[in-house]
């Protein structure tokens, strides 16, 4: 293996200028990292003016600078492509603009605010390109595809189109550090590139479907992401593994039109399970609507997040403990920011024995995840009597109607929706 | 007292409601909206489409103005903290 800062060759005038950061374990808080990751940088020389594509981590700005050193200089550099603008990636870029002060740079409409919070100043000239836009080099052309959503809004992708590379930012990207950076020479990363795709690219799949079908066409000779290996070996086949992760995880069994609703709850006494039987019950007197029943206490919490991912909607059902949803419920919730629910219909209930806060709670979590919660939840003190069984009847058809679209529009006065709420 | 009627267009349900109430204070009730942010305008975390009656809205205030433009909103959106309905039928997308 050779770790030492030389800048290595891509395709002809096309350099790998990155970092190497094989220490780290722990990426953005969220990923585990297991042997570290590369920020990957790249120069592109034309005849009549050299590009920089995306720089480095702060912290790695060093090894950046020599690497580029070793293949341009700094006079000659024409242009710089930020193809995202995360920190890792933007960096070094006040020092390289600093150093290369004529360099015109590219950014998509969507990074603009970001540029401004990273660099700190209002004096910021910048080019907003989008795709079908192009920047002559000289012999090389860049080509730039806007993507937005993968995994920010303000990301792109720059092909190099004589030579048939694509510079993907985090699209196509792992977390694996090996200096010998092509994937037919790294060691097996496969594990790593699936593991990036469900942490990161996930909760934006339609995102990535659409940014496929601009991408598809194009004839790749190499994708060079901004982590981890550069795919040269068959990258086609990381597009249509990217194809594969973004549709639906489960084959779904409810019909084309049929919604699908789903029923969690957890349960002290029985109390919170008896009203998610109720609720259930009410769901399924509509039809059209598939209606499920979970009990959280079985969980891991994982498989359920894949089922959430498809379905329509959610009602979850907590017990109040100590003035709180309980701890499966949280652990549930706060594992959905990898999947997309926004707009799912979202809705609460449960017994409690003093106060019952946690239907309110856990309303508030679901709005907060940018669910629908239209309908209110069901509270019952302790054993649910008929008539709030009867409510939680109501509660899981009006789910259903909401769900079907068969519930009766109607104009209700501020203060009928008040007194709802007391 | 003048009415305006307020249309969520995802949750399916009309309000009614007086003239001169803020929307946050609706789609909050309705359990349209998020009930945190900083409400005062600044944060951006309440913007709403307006699908239609951007007419019988308040004006934009310049704090209002700054803030949808810094969070990349066009013209058929308002910070519900902000907006005020002030007649007539409007349609929000939430």
């Amino acid at each position: 293996m050779n770790a030492s800062p030389n800048a290595v060759e891509v395709a002809p005038g096309t350099h790998w200028i990155g970092a190497l950061d094989p220490s780290l374990r722990d990426f953005d808080i969220i990923l585990k990292t297991a042997n570290g990751t590369t920020y990957n940088s790249y120069c592109v020389r034309g005849d009549d003016g050299v590009a920089i594509i995306d720089t480095v981590k702060a912290s790695h700005a060093d090894e950046f600078f020599t690497r580029l050193e070793q293949v341009a200089r700094y006079d000659e550099i024409s242009t710089i492509v930020l193809n995202h603008l995360e920190p890792d990636h933007s960096g070094a870029l006040p020092e390289l603009m600093r150093r290369a002060p004529q360099a015109k740079l590219y950014i998509s409409a969507k990074a603009h605010l970001m540029l401004k919070a990273l660099v700190k100043t209002d004096d910021l000239r910048f080019n907003v390109v989008e795709t079908g836009d192009r920047v002559e080099l000289g012999g090389r052309t860049l080509h730039f595809f806007s993507t937005p959503f993968l995994h920010w809004p303000d990301t792109q992708c720059t092909l190099v189109e004589e030579q048939g590379i694509l510079f993907s930012g985090d699209v196509f990207g792992c977390h694996f550090c090996d200096p010998r950076l092509f994937n037919d020479k790294v060691g097996d990363f496969r594990f790593s590139f699936e593991y990036y795709y469900q942490h990161i690219m996930r909760p934006f799949r339609e995102h990535v479907l659409e940014a496929l079908e601009l991408l598809e066409p194009l004839a790749l000779k190499t994708i060079a992401p901004a982590h981890g290996p550069i795919l040269r070996d068959a990258p086609q086949s990381y597009l249509q593994r990217y194809k594969q992760l973004a549709a639906p995880l489960l084959h779904n069994e409810v019909g084309a039109n049929d919604k699908s609703l789903l029923v969690f709850y957890i349960s002290s006494y029985g109390n919170t399970a008896l009203m998610a039987q109720a609720v259930a019950e009410g769901a399924e007197t509509e039809d059209g609507v598939r209606v499920s029943l979970y009990d959280l206490q079985a969980s891991g919490g994982l498989p359920f997040v894949d089922l959430i991912e498809e379905a329509d909607g959610i009602a979850i059902g907590s017990p109040t403990i100590n003035g709180d949803a309980v701890k499966p419920v949280w652990d549930l919730l706060s594992s959905l920011a990898v999947i997309k629910v926004r707009d799912k219909l979202g809705a609460s209930f449960g017994s409690y024995g003093w106060s019952g806060e946690a239907i309110n709670m856990i309303e508030d979590r679901l709005r907060g995840l940018k669910l629908r919660v239209p309908v209110k939840g069901v509270r019952a003190k302790l054993i649910p009597n008929e008539e709030e069984m009867q409510r939680c009847r109501d509660l899981g058809k009006q789910l259903a109607q909401h769900l079907t679209g068969n519930l009766q529009r109607r104009v209700i006065s501020m203060s009928e929706l008040l007194s709802q709420e007391s | 007292m003048p009415k305006a009627n307020v249309t969520f267009e995802k949750l399916g349900v009309t309000i009614s409601v007086p003239a001169g109430t803020r929307l946050i204070e609706i789609s909050e009730k309705v359990g349209a909206s998020i009930t945190y942010g900083c409400r005062e305008g600044e944060c951006g975390t309440c913007i709403m489409k307006i699908v239609s009656g951007m007419e019988h809205m308040s004006e934009r205030s310049v704090l209002e103005d700054k803030v949808l433009q810094e969070n990349m909103a066009g013209s058929s959106h308002r910070l519900a903290c902000q907006a005020q309905v002030l007649g007539g039928d409007i349609t929000v997308k939430a």
